[in-house]
């Protein structure tokens, strides 16, 4: 529990807005313990460029505590840094040697925009998820919630599935900027559950269909998605996504 | 005396009389009214979809990048509701009981029955929208026990129920956005309200990219915008939660009441260091199974592993026999709290208690053990045996501890201590969860309604679901009922007009200031001001010192405040000086509340009102009502009373023993 601290340098991509140009610049950061998270050092940069007068750095954030899925920034070449099944947020200062150089930057997709510095624009999710990633069932029309036994092994799978924080970090780890990772988790939760199955085949191909409308790229098996996932949303299910996706098509009108 | 319009007739009776004889709305009707509705959380988002479902036509706000985002998301335990599935003897009447008890009978009848009779329906609803919840082999759904109770009533997702259930309202909000029925409008804050003829008829919100200042209509406005726990500065909640909404409708006349009411959970880990920016949770879950000590020696030099069994006190188990480390949250934070100021805290601060895990690994690889049938088995392989299980339930939150410290809780206790949590507090609602502004209303925890002086563990995410799905679509239709004949007021109306202008001009003064000092840095001094003086104890004298300091901090901020950047873009700190400015005019207010309650209940814990034990000393006599506080002007606050009547229970102290 002791603390040690450390001075770093952090290279921190700045852009003033959407349209602008954006650059890296670089700053020295110094007195940084261990025990604090990445966000803490961000803050602690940020103090000091507000009272010399300067311009924070935008990021996202808001929970601070790994399920929110707000925060994005890539680090060192990695969506959310070099932890293993972790968000931005959770990663702490010791993942880091004194003197280091590290580098930020926002995620990098044409289908999300940046907004400011290392913000950007993930709505595409949201628009997904709109053209069908949910159950149509109104308020009030519920049946008894032990009235329909759902296999254990099902059940553990959906929940694993919908662990997803939709925080894209799938989108930016991948050389195609595909969503598929992100897609494939809501299919499969809500395919796996006899709750979704009414709407099973028009819910893929509507929600395919969304997602290439908004110019996300498309799979070739890389698997870097799983790997820098924080949730730990396995690649299978892009394949079940792919076979609910054929068998919808193989039998839709 | 205020009058919080609760029907008569049987405590029983009360919600299913009023659902039969309030008014409705016709379908082409509907079509007409457009409600508002501030925050997508799990009140937000739930009302917005049910809403709209019903042919509203809603606008929702959120300063989120997605309402998915909302701070909901990060409930861990669970969410109870009476459904008795495990035949352990509860019931919609034995919820409702550990309800009001557990909020230390500072909380509504009325309104506490009605959440345990609706809280059967939201689990049907969350598992026909396919919310994942836990499962037994059989297929049916499983429970676990949470604190204040002696039943199994608490149904979870793992440690990620809030995920889960917000994810489901989620969808259901984005459904009624693909067809039209909600505008959604991300990244946007609710800046102001906007009175037309006494009435809520609209707000004025930021776009948050832009800057631009939009005005927006609305027949009736829900503020589901959540708590005000970040006025510590260090709590569990996530950073932008802020108490923007509901102060803005405490200024337009809305009263706030028992703003001192806040909650302190024990299971958190502890601060590390002076840059720390919030704090997590441990979920309660883990007092299921963890064992809560501290060392018998003050001063204790040794590891935690290496203090033999003698030497260790189980505080709660010692103090509290019958609930045991399951005791509510206020008496586990309180008894902590006791120990560690007494000399016997652990770890670096002295500022922690251990959180134990050793006893049930060993409990569970021991049942493992006979379940398989083995025989001769090492004390290792009963310990491996414990930690898979052990790893089944709890291993998200097990991870999460060893990221932020470094130290793996599989092999060493956790170290533990309170943090703010929730706040019981809120705006002062009636019955039909209205303002006292006409046409305004307060969902979730942005209310004061339901949990009393205390809530309960896995209450906050059933009362943010039942306000949400089941009872403000009922209640709100019975007052557009009567809004029919009032068509769309557009936004180039005076009122409109010049509530823009205000906040426009507020906004400018704020920037304006062009001081030194940035938000976050008063937002600091503000926070320790709070947690020393109005935290987990409360004195006259701290407390009177703290309304001295705050006014002074107010003076402060709005003489050297610095706001990089400009006003038209997106400029996150100058959103979260116009946050810390409400929160610094909060805390004077919860200041001025705890002052004027000369007692403890709840989490409201007077050193001057205490048992010899040191437990909690109510005064039903003078202080049996709700503190509902007018604002009157800079630092101005009149008091109004809501008596609270017990019909059915009788309030007794509060008894864990």
């Amino acid at each position: 529990m002791s603390q040690n601290t450390m001075n770093l340098k952090v290279k921190v991509w700045r852009q003033k807005n959407a349209n602008a140009q954006g650059a890296f610049v670089t700053y020295d950061v110094a007195g940084i313990s261990d025990e604090m998270s990445f966000l803490e050092m961000m803050d602690i940069l940020n103090e000091r460029l507000i009272t010399e007068g300067g311009d924070p750095v935008a990021f996202d954030h808001d929970c601070r505590e790994g399920i929110c899925g707000m925060c994005s920034m890539y680090i060192n070449g990695k969506p959310h840094g070099p932890w293993q099944a972790n968000t931005t947020c959770q990663l702490h200062m010791r993942a880091f040697k004194d003197g280091e150089t590290i580098v930020i930057e926002p995620w990098r997709a044409n289908s999300f925009p940046i907004v400011k510095d290392l913000t950007v624009d993930r709505s595409a999710f949201d628009r997904i998820i709109q053209a069908g990633g949910y159950i149509s069932v109104n308020t009030g029309n519920a049946v008894d919630g032990n009235s329909l036994p759902i296999e254990k092994q099902n059940a553990d799978d959906a929940f694993a599935a919908a662990m997803c924080i939709g925080c894209g970090a799938c989108v930016a780890a991948c050389k195609n900027s595909s969503a598929m990772l992100f897609l494939s988790a809501k299919v499969s939760h809500l395919a796996l559950l006899p709750q979704g199955a009414p709407e099973r085949k028009s819910r893929v191909l509507n929600m395919v269909a969304q997602m290439d409308k908004e110019g996300f790229g498309s799979c070739t098996n890389t698997g870097a998605c799983e790997a820098t996932c924080p949730k730990e949303i396995s690649i299978a299910n892009i394949a079940r996504l792919n076979k609910e996706y054929l068998g919808a098509s193989l039998s839709a009108e | 005396m205020l009058d919080a319009k609760i029907p008569s007739g049987n405590l029983d009776d009360k919600w299913v009389d009023y659902k039969g004889h309030c008014k409705l709305v016709n379908p082409a009707n509907k079509r007409k009214m457009e409600v508002i509705i501030v925050g997508t959380g799990l009140a937000g988002a739930s009302a917005a979809a049910s809403m709209a479902e019903l042919g509203y036509k809603v606008k929702a706000f959120c300063f989120q990048d997605s309402p998915r985002r909302a701070h909901s998301i990060a409930a861990q335990g669970g969410i109870n509701a009476a459904k008795n599935y495990q035949n352990d003897g509860d019931s919609i009447f034995r919820l409702f009981y550990d309800t009001i008890k557990g909020g230390d009978y500072r909380s509504r009848e009325a309104n506490v029955h009605r959440l345990a009779e609706v809280s059967t329906n939201i689990i049907d609803q969350c598992v026909a929208q396919g919310v994942p919840f836990a499962r037994e082999y059989g297929g049916l759904l499983s429970n676990r026990s949470f604190g204040g109770t002696q039943v199994q009533r608490t149904f979870y997702a793992a440690g990620q129920t809030g995920q889960q259930l917000l994810i489901g309202a989620y969808q259901a909000l984005e459904r009624q956005v693909a067809l039209g029925n909600v505008t959604m409008h991300t990244r946007h804050e609710m800046l102001d309200i906007v009175k037309i003829d006494g009435k809520a008829k609209g707000i004025i919100a930021r776009n948050l990219i832009t800057g631009e200042l939009e005005k927006h209509f609305g027949h009736a406005v829900l503020i589901c915008s959540g708590g005000y726990g970040n006025v510590y500065y260090l709590s569990t909640n996530a950073m932008g939660s802020n108490v923007t909404a509901a102060w803005k409708a405490h200024k337009q006349g809305a009263y706030f009441a028992n703003p001192c009411f806040t909650q302190i959970h024990p299971t958190c880990i502890p601060v590390s260091g002076d840059h720390q920016s919030k704090l997590t949770l441990m979920s309660e879950s883990l007092r299921n199974d963890g064992r809560i000590w501290v060392p018998k020696n003050v001063g204790e030099t040794r590891k935690a592993n290496d203090i033999p069994e003698a030497e260790r006190d189980y505080f709660l188990e010692r103090r509290y026999p019958a609930f045991g480390n399951l005791v509510p949250r206020d008496v586990a934070s309180r008894a902590a709290k006791e120990r560690c100021d007494a000399g016997f805290g652990v770890g670096t601060s002295k500022q922690a208690v251990y959180l134990d895990y050793a006893a049930a690994i060993e409990r569970y690889g021991k049942i493992e053990v006979s379940k398989q049938g083995l025989s001769n088995v090492s004390s290792e392989q009963i310990i491996a045996m414990g930690k898979e299980v052990v790893k089944e339930k709890y291993g998200n939150l097990f991870n999460m501890y060893s990221k932020i410290t470094g130290e793996n809780p599989y092999e060493v206790p956790m170290r533990i201590y309170p943090a703010v949590h929730y706040t019981m507090g809120g705006l002062w609602v009636d019955y039909e969860l209205q303002t006292t502004v006409p046409g305004l209303y307060a969902l979730g925890e942005a209310n004061f309604s339901d949990h009393g002086a205390n809530r309960l563990g896995a209450s906050a995410l059933m009362q943010g679901l039942a306000d949400g799905y089941f009872v403000a679509p009922y209640t709100v239709g019975n007052n557009l009922a009567d809004e029919i004949y009032n068509a769309a007021i557009p936004t180039s109306h005076p009122a409109f007009e010049e509530a823009a202008k205000k906040v426009a001009e507020r906004i400018a003064s704020l920037k304006n200031i062009n001081g030194k000092q940035s938000a976050e840095s008063f937002h600091k001094r503000l926070g320790k001001i709070i947690w020393n003086e109005c935290g987990m104890s409360r004195n006259e004298a701290g407390l009177k010192q703290a309304i001295a300091d705050l006014q002074a901090l107010k003076k402060e901020f709005w003489s050297d405040l610095r706001i990089p950047g400009e006003i038209n873009e997106y400029n996150p700190e100058l959103d979260k000086a116009n946050r810390v400015a409400d929160f610094i005019e909060l805390g004077e207010l919860m200041c001025v509340d705890a002052l004027a309650r000369e007692e403890s209940c709840g989490g409201h814990f007077r050193e001057e009102y205490q048992t010899p034990e040191g437990e909690a000393l109510r005064d039903d006599e003078k202080f049996m009502y709700v503190a509902a506080w007018e604002n009157k002007g800079a630092h101005e606050w009149q008091l109004h009373k809501e008596a609270l009547k017990y019909d059915v229970i009788k309030p007794s102290q509060r008894n864990y023993k």
